[in-house]
């Protein structure tokens, strides 16, 4: 159990290092968050009409719960580009925790998906979103950013050995995601959609999991949102993990 | 889980420079390093391996030598525990690759034929994160990173991002990182493939100081100058099994040994000159125009004794030289094939 904890934190510490040396990546923790961010503030922002919220308050909580869920997208890519370039063997030719290689991956992302989110609180705080609730009530809803991020690094980590390369990858994942964080609370209140897409945008995982961020930061009424939200997380990790796994045994084993 | 000290890869038998003193029997056990018996594994419908048996002893070199999809590298992963076989049976440094897996990855050090390093990392920071999942401290982890580094010439890029690194570079970088923990059992699959002339010969080097000191070595190559120069023992490989296999002039012997080709001035002299060398040749002289040829296996002197004899008969010789047998011979031989030399990956027909 040791032996997993430190082989772990070695392999996330290695994809935590190479982060400042990949200046794609940087860009895309950093500057894309803040843009979509001004964008949809000042380009979209005036034609929401957000009863109750400014659109400030309204959007962080979404922004950030779309930009979490694509933290893994790295995770995707790192694990296809290692299977491809020999690393995974020489890490299974390592007397180390076999487990250690998945848990690292995602718990780098945890990292990395923390730092995205500081950096888009900060960017809303400049733009006016201000927390209308107290200390505790933010630090949960971080705490539930974090391990919403965390299931998707694994769903991620899944397409990411299921596909034969890394543009697949790519591409697999944006359309698989990108489509569910837009039909969702994140932008829109969902009630200004078309009654199917409606329909649908309520039950999603990410609507649940956006209006649970609002009412812990906003003091919006949380409904079973809150608790909703942590079962979604904790399902997407019971499902995706295990599937996880058995495709890196099997993409590994070859 | 085995308790963090007993998985340290100290080896009692190392010297003080980190290098490995010799080592000619673990445990003075007189098990061969590596012995495989009826190795079998498919990939579906595609039969990679049709019963394989192989034995190195410590301190040598196998070569494993054969074209793209013989089945090289599949071997190599079975013996390296990254796959389990379909059917038979490996124990490598007295261990067997599937029931003691976990336990042989700490005894052997694997080098791919792809440069296995993060190329995001510096030579440095690859090293010392293959030492600390062997177990080591990060400190233990780091000394040995760059004892390798210097070792291998590599010191002056330590801080260097991989990627930056020359082909040659990183092959030996990775084969730093299959050192790490001082594996008496090392194996290289196509270690060369893909290099330029210059570190080719450099990574040979390396290989043979490492042999040189105790390290028995089982390497795959489809370069039969690389088996010749490296090998103690190569098994050649085609379509999933072991056609042949000897020390390399063993090998050569097979076709034939060495023969004397003689290019004469006239062609019309060739009968005389037949007949002049016939006693001192292993067959029959067989003539070709003008050029006589005329087995000579392992005889010191052939050349001289052939040009004093002809020259007694009054034979005018334009050219003389002797011929050994090439593995490329040895390969068309047995399979009645040439070796293809492209650097593909043989786990393609995978």
């Amino acid at each position: 159990m040791r032996r997993l904890v430190t082989d772990t934190l070695v392999i996330a510490e290695r994809n935590l290092v190479r982060l400042p040396r990949a200046p794609e990546l940087l860009v895309a923790f950093t500057v894309q968050p803040i843009m979509f961010v001004l964008l949809f503030r000042y380009v979209f922002g005036g034609a929401i009409k957000t009863p109750g919220y400014s659109y400030a308050d309204f959007l962080i909580p979404g922004i950030i719960v779309q930009n979490i869920a694509f933290g893994g997208f790295v995770t995707a890519l790192g694990l296809n580009e290692d299977l491809h370039k020999g690393l995974i063997d020489r890490f299974r030719s390592l007397p180390m925790a076999r487990a250690a290689v998945l848990a690292g991956r995602t718990l780098a992302d945890v990292v990395t998906n923390g730092l995205s989110a500081t950096i888009l609180v900060i960017t809303g705080l400049i733009i006016g979103f201000s927390f209308h609730t107290g200390v505790l009530h933010a630090i949960g809803g971080g705490a539930l950013l974090l391990l919403f991020g965390y299931a998707f690094s694994w769903v991620f980590a899944f397409l990411g050995m299921l596909v034969s390369t890394a543009e697949a990858a790519n591409s697999v994942g944006f359309i698989a995601v990108f489509p569910l964080t837009f039909i969702s609370s994140a932008f829109v209140p969902v009630k200004s959609m078309p009654s199917v897409l409606r329909a649908f945008a309520e039950v999603n995982p990410f609507t649940i999991t956006v209006d649970a961020m609002r009412s812990l930061w906003l003091g919006a009424p949380a409904g079973n949102n809150v608790w909703g939200a942590v079962v979604w997380a904790l399902a997407i990790i019971v499902v995706f993990a295990p599937l996880a796994v058995a495709r890196y045994r099997r993409a590994a084993g070859q | 889980m085995v308790a963090r000290l007993s998985r340290m890869p100290r080896d009692p038998s190392t010297t003080t420079d980190g290098r490995p003193a010799l080592r000619p029997q673990e445990n003075g056990s007189r098990e061969a390093a590596v012995s495989a018996s009826g190795l079998v594994k498919s990939y579906g419908s595609v039969k990679a391996l049709v019963g394989v048996d192989l034995e190195v002893a410590h301190g040598t070199v196998m070569g494993l030598l054969g074209p793209n999809g013989a089945g090289k590298t599949t071997i190599v992963r079975i013996l390296t525990t990254l796959l389990k076989p379909d059917a038979g049976t490996a124990r490598v440094a007295g261990l067997d690759v599937v029931a003691d897996a976990a336990v042989l990855r700490e005894r052997i050090g694997l080098a791919g034929q792809y440069a296995a390093v993060d190329e995001n990392l510096t030579g440095l920071e690859n090293l010392t994160m293959v030492g600390r999942l062997y177990g080591e401290t990060r400190a233990e982890a780091k000394r040995r990173g760059h004892e390798l580094l210097e070792r291998f010439d590599l010191l002056d890029a330590a801080g260097r991002a991989t990627k930056t690194y020359s082909g040659g570079m990183r092959r030996r970088l990775d084969l730093a990182a299959a050192l790490v923990a001082n594996p008496p059992i090392l194996f290289l699959d196509e270690p060369t493939t893909g290099l330029d002339p210059r570190s080719r010969l450099q990574l040979w080097e390396t290989i043979e100081g490492l042999v040189a000191d105790g390290t028995t070595v089982l390497l795959t190559t489809q370069y039969l100058d690389e088996a010749d120069r490296l090998a103690t023992e190569i098994s050649v490989i085609d379509h999933g099994r072991v056609i042949a296999d000897g020390t390399p002039d063993e090998l050569k012997d097979r076709v034939g040994g060495e023969r004397l080709e003689i290019r004469l001035d006239e062609a019309s002299r060739a009968e005389a000159a037949a007949q002049a060398l016939a006693s001192m040749a292993d067959d029959a002289p067989s003539i070709d125009a003008d050029l006589v040829s005329v087995g000579v296996n392992r005889r010191g002197g052939a050349i001289v004794e052939a040009v004093r004899r002809l020259d007694e008969a009054g034979i005018g010789v334009e050219d003389i030289a002797l011929r050994r047998p090439t593995l490329d011979d040895v390969f068309l031989a047995l399979t009645g094939h040439a070796a293809e030399v492209d650097g593909e990956d043989d786990r393609a027909a995978a």
